[in-house]
C-alpha cells in the first residue's frame, strides 16, 4: 500500500510529531508499504497529496489541525482515507469542553470542572464569577486550555489567588479554559489499538518532581513508567472498561489513547483522550505494545486492517 | 511488570545537567521559526546584507590559495594572523592589545563557557547584570555557581549595588557585564559608571569580564572607552566577529592577561583542539581588505538603525502607556517592561497563535523574575514586518489587559 504519513505541522507539538511520524515510516516500511513522510508545515498538503497520490494518509500529527478534524476534513473532502478517529469526532476528542460533556452524558466519570470562555472575560465581565468556579471546584485544581496537548498551558493552582494567573496561560492556548478538580491518585494512560479496540497493558507515569508537565513528558529520565501500571486487578479492569467505554462514547477509531487518574479509592476518572498519541521512542503507546510482546509494526498492521475493514 | 525509565543513564548525568530540560519557550519557538511569524525573538545578524559575491571571492581564494592549511588542525591560540585582525578590530574600539594576549574561541559563546570552566567552583558566586545574556547564564550555571544579581537602569550596571554587596561581605569570583548596547535591555554603560565600576574592581580584585559584541554597531553619539582600556590588567574583554561580519564562521576571542589566556588555551585544547582553520582564514582574509570590512559594517549599521527606528516608532504609535521600553543607540535589542502583572512567558503561545515572537523576559534572570519583561529583536525582520509585529503584539496586549481587568474586577 502506498501511505503518506502525515506528521511535523505548525503546533508546538511539531518536533514531536515528526519524532512519531518518522517511527510510523519506518514500522510501515518494514510491513512491506511504501510509506513517506509528509510535513504540511513544510508543503502545501493538498498539492503534495496529488503530486504523490497515496492510498491512505497515516495520521501523525499532533495537536490543532492534526488532531482536531481540520486534516480530517480536508481529507474526507479529497476522498483520501485515513487513520484513526472520524473528522467531527476528533472535534470533539480534541476539544476538553466538548469531549468531557460527552463524557458525561454517556456515564463516563470524568473530574468535576467548569469553563471559562476567553471571550466572555474580556467582553462579558466573567471574570466577577471565577469565586463561583472555585465554590464549585474546589481546590486544589487544574487549569487546563480547552483546545491543546502535550500539557501545553495547564497549571496546577493550589491558592486561589493563582488562579487568574492560571487562567490567563490557558487562554493563551486555546479560547476557552477548563478548571478541572484535582484528582489525587496514580495518574495511567489505556491505549486501544485495531479494530475492535483491543486494550494495550496500562501504562502508570510517575514525573520524579512535582506534575506531568511538558518539561516532565519531554525531558528523557524525568519521569518513570510501570507497565503495566501498578494498580489492583479490580481498578486495571475498572480502567480497561473505562477506556473502551470512553473510545465509544467519543467514537474513538483505530489507535487512541485515553489518559485516567485512578484515585485513593481505586476509582478511575477520564481526563482526557488523543485521537493520534505520541509514537516516539519515549511515548506511551509503544511502550504499552513492547510490554505485549508487540512490535510497532506489528501495532501498525492492526491499525491499517481497522481501516480496510472499514473501507 | 517492567519499569521503564526512558533514559536508561538518568541517575547517571551530573548534577550540573539538572536543569536541563525541555519547555513550553522551547517548543513555541519551533513555530516561531515558521516564515509566517514575525520573530522580534532571535536576534540574528542580518547576514543577507553582506556582499555575496566578495564573501564568494575570499571563500575562494582561502580554499584556492590555502587549501591545505584550510583542511588541517591549527593550534589551540589561533592563527597569528587572526589575532592580529582582532587586535585591529579591537583598537577600533580604543582596546591596546598585543596578539599573544588573544585566544581565538569558537565565537564569543565558548569564552565564556573556558571562562566558567577556569574560574567557577560549585557555589561560587558571580556577579551579573539583571538582565544578562542568557547565553553566558546558561554557560556559566553548568559550574554551578551562585549568582549575585546586579540590576541595571539607563546609566547600566548599579554599581552601588555591586558595592553594597561586597560591604556586606559578597566576594563574586567575577563581574560579567556587556558594557556597550546590552543583550537583552539595550542599555550602555555610561561614563561615570564604567569609571566607578573598573574602580571598585580593582579595589576589590575582582576581575571584570567585559563581553562586547555590538560596540561596532554604534548608531548615533560618541563612543565610551571600553572597560579593558580603563584598567588592562583587571579586565577579561570578548570580542566576536558574529556582529561585524558573521556567526556562522563562529569567530569570537578574549584578551586577557597572558596567565588567564595560558589556561584559556589549555581549556580550549582540552574541550576542542583549535578552531576551525577554514573560517579563521576565511574570517582573517575577511579583514584584510579595509575598504571591504568597513563598507559591509557600514551597511549593516544602517540597516540596523533604520529597523531600531521602525520598531521604536511602532512602539510608540502602537504600545499603550504602561508599558515603558529602552531606547538603544546601537546593537539588536529593546527590552520592554509591561505592566507588573503581566506574563510574557504564559503569553507567548498566544503571540505565536497571532504570528509574532519575542523572547520573554524571565530568560535572562536566573532567579525567575522578568515575567512582566519582554526582549524585542529588530535586526533580522525588515521594517514593514517590524511595524506589524509590533501592531500584532500591542493588539495581543491590549486583550490581556481587558482579560487582567475582567480577572481582578477592575
Amino acid at each position: 500500500m502506498r501511505i503518506a504519513v502525515l506528521a511535523g505541522g505548525r503546533t508546538p507539538e511539531r518536533d514531536v510529531s515528526l519524532r512519531s511520524g518518522h517511527r510510523m515510516t519506518l514500522s510501515l516500511g518494514e510491513l512491506g508499504h511504501e510509506a513517506w513522510l509528509l510535513d504540511p508545515g513544510e508543503t502545501q498538503l493538498v498539492e503534495a497529496l496529488g503530486e504523490r497520490p497515496p492510498d491512505l494518509c497515516w495520521l501523525a500529527l499532533h495537536g490543532k489541525e492534526g488532531e482536531d478534524g481540520t486534516v480530517q476534513r480536508l481529507l474526507d473532502l479529497l476522498e483520501i482515507a485515513y487513520t484513526g478517529t472520524a473528522a467531527f469526532d476528533c472535534e470533539v476528542a480534541f476539544d476538553k469542553v466538548l469531549a468531557k460533556d460527552a463524557l458525561k452524558r454517556a456515564g463516563v466519570p470524568t473530574p468535576p470542572w467548569v469553563v471559562i470562555e476567553g471571550w466572555a472575560l474580556r467582553d462579558l465581565g466573567g471574570g466577577a464569577a471565577l469565586g463561583k468556579a472555585v465554590e464549585r471546584i474546589g481546590l486544589p485544581c487544574v487549569v487546563k486550555p480547552s483546545r491543546s496537548g502535550s500539557a501545553l498551558g495547564v497549571s496546577f493552582v493550589e491558592r486561589e489567588a493563582d488562579l487568574p494567573q492560571a487562567v490567563m496561560a490557558a487562554l493563551s492556548f486555546s479560547g476557552a479554559a477548563l478548571i478541572e478538580a484535582k484528582v489525587e491518585g496514580r495518574e495511567v494512560a489505556a491505549a486501544l489499538a485495531g479494530r475492535d479496540l483491543e486494550p494495550l497493558p496500562i501504562v502508570e507515569i510517575v514525573p520524579k518532581d512535582g506534575p506531568y508537565d511538558y518539561a516532565a513528558r519531554y525531558t528523557a529520565g524525568a519521569t518513570e513508567y510501570f507497565c503495566p501500571a501498578r494498580l489492583s486487578d479490580a481498578a486495571s479492569a475498572a480502567v480497561g472498561e473505562l477506556a473502551g467505554k470512553t473510545a465509544g462514547a467519543l467514537r474513538l477509531r483505530d489507535l487512541t489513547r485515553v489518559d485516567l487518574m485512578v484515585d485513593t479509592n481505586d476509582r478511575p476518572w477520564v481526563l482526557e483522550v488523543n485521537v493520534s498519541p505520541g509514537m516516539t521512542e519515549t511515548s506511551l503507546v509503544p511502550m504499552a505494545a513492547q510490554v505485549q510482546g508487540r512490535t510497532l509494526s506489528d501495532l501498525c498492521d492492526s491499525v491499517l486492517r481497522s481501516v480496510a475493514m472499514r473501507a | 511488570m517492567a519499569e521503564f525509565s526512558i533514559d536508561r543513564f538518568v541517575d547517571r548525568y551530573a548534577e550540573r545537567t539538572s536543569g536541563m530540560s525541555a519547555s513550553e519557550v522551547r517548543a513555541l519557538f519551533a513555530v516561531a521559526a515558521r516564515p509566517e511569524v514575525v520573530s522580534l525573538a532571535g536576534g540574528m545578524p542580518y547576514v543577507e546584507a553582506l556582499p555575496a559575491r566578495a564573501v564568494l571571492e575570499v571563500a575562494t581564494q582561502v580554499l584556492g590559495e590555502l587549501g591545505p592549511t584550510a583542511l588541517q588542525y591549527g593550534g589551540g591560540q589561533g592563527q597569528l594572523a587572526l589575532r592580529d585582525r582582532a587586535v585591529m578590530l579591537m583598537a577600533e574600539e580604543g582596546v591596546d592589545a598585543d596578539p599573544a594576549d588573544v585566544v581565538i574561541t569558537t565565537g564569543a559563546q565558548q569564552a565564556l563557557d573556558l571562562l566558567g570552566k577556569i574560574f567557577i567552583d560549585p557555589g561560587d558566586m558571580i556577579a551579573v547584570e539583571a538582565p544578562a545574556y542568557v547565553g553566558a547564564l546558561t554557560a556559566f550555571a553548568a559550574y554551578q555557581p551562585r549568582f549575585l544579581t546586579i540590576e541595571l537602569d539607563d546609566e547600566g550596571m548599579i554599581v552601588e549595588q555591586l558595592e553594597r554587596a561586597i560591604v556586606r561581605g559578597e566576594r563574586p569570583t567575577f563581574v560579567y557585564t556587556v558594557p556597550n548596547f546590552g543583550n537583552p535591555a539595550g542599555v550602555t554603560m555610561s561614563g561615570r559608571r564604567r569609571d566607578q565600576l573598573v574602580a571598585l574592581c580593582r579595589e576589590t580584585g575582582i576581575p571584570i569580564i567585559e563581553d562586547n559584541p555590538y560596540g561596532l554597531l554604534r548608531f548615533e553619539g560618541e563612543p565610551l572607552p571600553c572597560l579593558r582600556s580603563l584598567d588592562p590588567r583587571n579586565v577579561i574583554y570578548l570580542g566576536t566577529v558574529s556582529k561585524t561580519f558573521s556567526p556562522g564562521v563562529r569567530v569570537g576571542w578574549a584578551l586577557a592577561d597572558p596567565s588567564v589566556i595560558q589556561r584559556l588555551v589549555l581549556a580550549k585544547e582540552a574541550a576542542d583542539l583549535c578552531g576551525s582553520n577554514l573560517t579563521m582564514l576565511l574570517t582573517e582574509r575577511w579583514f584584510s581588505d579595509d575598504d571591504r570590512w568597513r563598507t559591509a559594517l557600514a551597511g549593516l549599521v544602517d540597516t540596523y538603525r533604520s529597523r531600531r527606528d521602525a520598531m521604536l516608532g511602532a512602539l510608540d504609535e502602537h504600545f499603550p502607556s504602561t508599558a515603558a521600553w529602552t531606547h538603544p543607540s546601537g546593537g539588536f535589542y529593546v527590552w520592554v517592561t509591561l505592566p507588573d502583572w503581566s506574563d510574557t512567558t504564559a503569553m507567548l503561545a498566544a503571540a505565536v497563535e497571532r504570528r509574532v515572537a519575542y523572547v520573554p523576559g524571565t530568560a535572562f534572570y536566573p532567579d525567575g523574575r522578568g515575567g512582566d519583561r519582554m526582549r524585542l529583536a529588530y535586526c533580522y525582520p525588515t521594517e514593514d514586518r517590524i511595524r506589524e509585529g509590533v501592531a500584532r503584539l500591542a493588539a495581543l496586549f491590549e486583550d490581556e489587559e481587558r482579560l487582567y481587568r475582567s480577572l481582578h474586577g477592575s
